[in-house]
């Protein structure tokens, strides 16, 4: 059979596969394109887990209460947890977590801006749950059905997961705006520095998001960055009215003929500079994991050395 | 060809598969992969990565690299074949519907 | 006196359920509770710097679960403790200036490198093991449940820090050496385990019983591990008075900084 036939038929059973809201799996024939932007999608979602675990681990050594200690360290150890389902889900694709985690620490690769962003207060912590994981929650649902299976997977094990980082997020604004003065304060000041980079998380405007419609077409995108940020505000509004809280958008109010709410322009600028590497934390962030694993380099030689003389018996399950 | 994933040696640590028994009567069913020095600490990693809900009761590890796939291309042959083969369910006999207990 | 009370479920002890229950601890239990609270959240703290610096993203998630598991020790036994004069966990660890915590000294150390923590780990959790298993035997039924839970999840600890001895044993030259100077620099604090602090010995686990097991399973492990016995001077101890390092203000100072900003405050 002729080359180029074969690779039609090919193509045509993937669109098919695409086009009946089935799934890609990992031995199936793909367009060489899907596969690098499936990698380069997974894999900076998984760095963002792993990044993502600086910003609140910054704050696990002074939670206020023993309480909110543990609440936070079970949360940065499932992002550690997600970022791990992720890179397992990225290796399916071919390329392994060595090489995945060398870009993230080598500065080559990407991972959401928003974690470049400082945590200088305790309602950092109440921020990046309620707006941060709300925001990214918005993102996920929707990739439960993403096309690609293994991915699809890790993002249902994490939604499930992720259920209660929103949760204690809100609680922790919620126990402030009940507080003093001062935990008010605290708390408002907070969300007024959260609010708009959340909203950024979903990515450009969707006429600047050139390479959204291929990715939407692909099913590895199934909604738009506006539709998915307008969701998102919808949601917040009300939510602020319980904790009290303005958000800091004078342009925000309720469109009847719409039936959304609008909001105001958002300052791109910042975005752009977060994304060139000139945010709050850009180096910090990269550098840490850097050391840590680097430092931990004879670790895991010692017990690849341990393993290799072992020469371990077989096994057999029960 | 074996497991998608797996990385020959080029990492340090291995992949393994993790397949987990949720609750007594059920099977181990693959909840996904893990890097692990050996089997020992891979068992461990998963208990750690993977039960962390109180998800199971029961973990099996496995060498990405152990586990040998059918063949995608060959995906016709090997599973169309039990297409066409209707009357090996019970759907496919319509004159005993009515009948009680069959 | 231990006054009769009815048992306390292991299997769902917490310190909510402690509060919850409203159960007074009597001041001699309360105050054997406390030492052992501040033993366990103490280690807690320090486990915890290691999430996100761990040598793999894997031992992130370990170690993260072995410092969840002690600081949940922690809470349970200081809302016990804190039940005898009214106050709260949170009073208890936020609120006490240095003096006044009571945890022995091993706790308190820097974590070191990996190999120092792996350690740390093996000598402490032995002895949490056999500390535990045998209050589980309590006449003060809160204190059997706490430790009867602990229990098991010290178990876990003692097998993570067992791989890890043997793998940093045995792996290259580098960790070998690692490991030795790791163990070196913990074991002048083992003594100060197992020093008897005075506790009822109805309701308490006297600390010197526990030395001779830790002395037959211990050394042994280390050998396996192609690892020496470190022959050191003990350090001079007294965590339980109230005696302590260099290390536990700064850590203290950290911990409660925020606590410390907001008295009375709700969080």
């Amino acid at each position: 059979m002729p080359e180029a036939q074969t690779t039609s038929a090919e193509e045509r059973e993937f669109q098919r596969l695409i086009d009946a809201d089935q799934r890609i799996e990992p031995r199936d024939w793909m367009p060489e394109a899907y596969r690098k932007t499936l990698v380069r999608q997974i894999s900076q979602h998984a760095h963002s887990e792993i990044i993502g675990m600086q910003p609140e681990g910054n704050w696990i050594s002074r939670a206020p209460s023993l309480k909110r200690k543990a609440i936070l360290m079970a949360k940065v150890q499932d992002e550690a947890g997600h970022g791990l389902y992720l890179y397992s889900a990225a290796q399916t694709l071919g390329t392994d977590r060595d090489t995945m985690f060398d870009q993230l620490i080598t500065g080559k690769a990407r991972y959401s801006s928003i974690f470049s962003y400082l945590t200088p207060t305790w309602a950092d912590m109440g921020s990046i749950g309620w707006l941060v994981d709300g925001a990214a929650i918005c993102n996920q649902v929707p990739l439960c059905r993403v096309s690609y299976g293994p991915y699809g997977r890790a993002m249902t094990r994490i939604c499930k997961e992720e259920s209660f980082h929103q949760r204690q997020g809100f609680e922790i604004l919620l126990q402030l705006m009940r507080g003093s003065a001062a935990q008010q304060r605290m708390a408002k000041e907070s969300v007024d520095r959260w609010y708009a980079p959340a909203l950024m998380m979903f990515g450009p405007p969707d006429d600047e998001s050139p390479n959204s419609r291929q990715s939407m077409d692909w099913k590895i995108k199934r909604f738009s960055n506006d539709d998915l940020r307008q969701r998102f505000v919808d949601m917040l509004v009300p939510q602020a009215e319980v904790l009290g809280i303005t958000l800091p958008d004078p342009d925000l109010r309720w469109n009847e003929e719409r039936g959304h709410y609008d909001f105001g322009e958002l300052d791109w600028s910042e975005f752009h500079e977060v994304l060139a590497g000139r945010g709050q934390a850009n180096s910090v962030r990269v550098s840490r994991r850097r050391r840590a694993h680097e430092d931990g380099a004879w670790v895991r030689e010692a017990a690849r050395a341990y393993a290799d003389a072992q020469a371990a018996p077989e096994r057999i399950a029960s | 060809m074996t497991s998608p994933g797996d990385s020959g040696k080029r990492e340090i640590w291995p992949l393994w598969e993790v397949f987990i028994r949720s609750s007594r009567g059920l099977s181990h069913v693959h909840a996904g992969s893990l890097h692990a020095p050996d089997e020992t600490m891979a068992v461990r990693n998963a208990r750690d990565l993977y039960t962390r809900r109180a998800e199971g009761v029961s973990i099996w590890v496995v060498p990405s690299s152990a586990i040998t796939a059918s063949d995608p291309d060959a995906k016709g042959s090997y599973f169309e074949s039990a297409q066409g083969k209707e009357y090996r369910h019970a759907t496919y006999y319509t004159e005993s519907e009515s009948v009680p207990h069959l | 006196m231990i006054p009769k009370t009815k048992n306390v479920n292991p299997a769902t002890v917490t310190a909510e359920s402690i509060a919850k229950s409203a159960v007074v601890a009597p001041a001699g239990v309360a105050s054997y509770a406390l030492g052992l609270g501040d033993d366990a959240l103490i280690l807690a703290q320090r486990l915890g710097e290691w999430i996100a610096s761990a040598p793999e993203l894997e031992e992130d998630v370990a170690l993260a679960n072995i410092a969840l598991d002690l600081l949940g020790h922690a809470r349970s036994l200081l809302t016990y403790a804190g039940s005898a004069t009214g106050v709260t966990e949170d009073d208890l660890a936020y609120f006490r200036d240095e003096p006044e915590f009571t945890n022995r000294q091993i706790f308190e150390q820097p974590n070191g490198d990996f190999a120092q923590t792996i350690a740390r780990q093996l000598v402490v959790s032995v002895y949490f093991a056999e500390l535990y298993r045998a209050l589980s035997g309590s006449a003060d039924p809160t204190l059997a449940a706490i430790a009867a839970k602990a229990s098991k999840e010290v178990d876990y600890h003692f097998d993570h820090s067992y791989q890890w001895l043997l793998r940093l044993g045995l792996g290259t030259e580098l960790s070998h050496e690692r490991m030795q100077r790791g163990l070196d620099a913990v074991w002048p604090f083992v003594d100060e385990l197992f020093r008897a602090d005075g506790a009822q010995a109805d309701v308490a686990v006297d600390p010197a019983r526990l030395r001779a097991r830790f002395d037959s399973t211990v050394p042994p492990l280390i050998e396996e591990a192609g690892l020496t016995i470190p022959t050191v001077q003990p350090a001079r101890g007294g965590g339980r008075q109230g005696v302590h390092s260099e290390a536990l203000g700064p850590l203290l100072a950290e911990m409660q900084v925020l606590a410390r900003a907001h008295p009375g405050a709700k969080w």
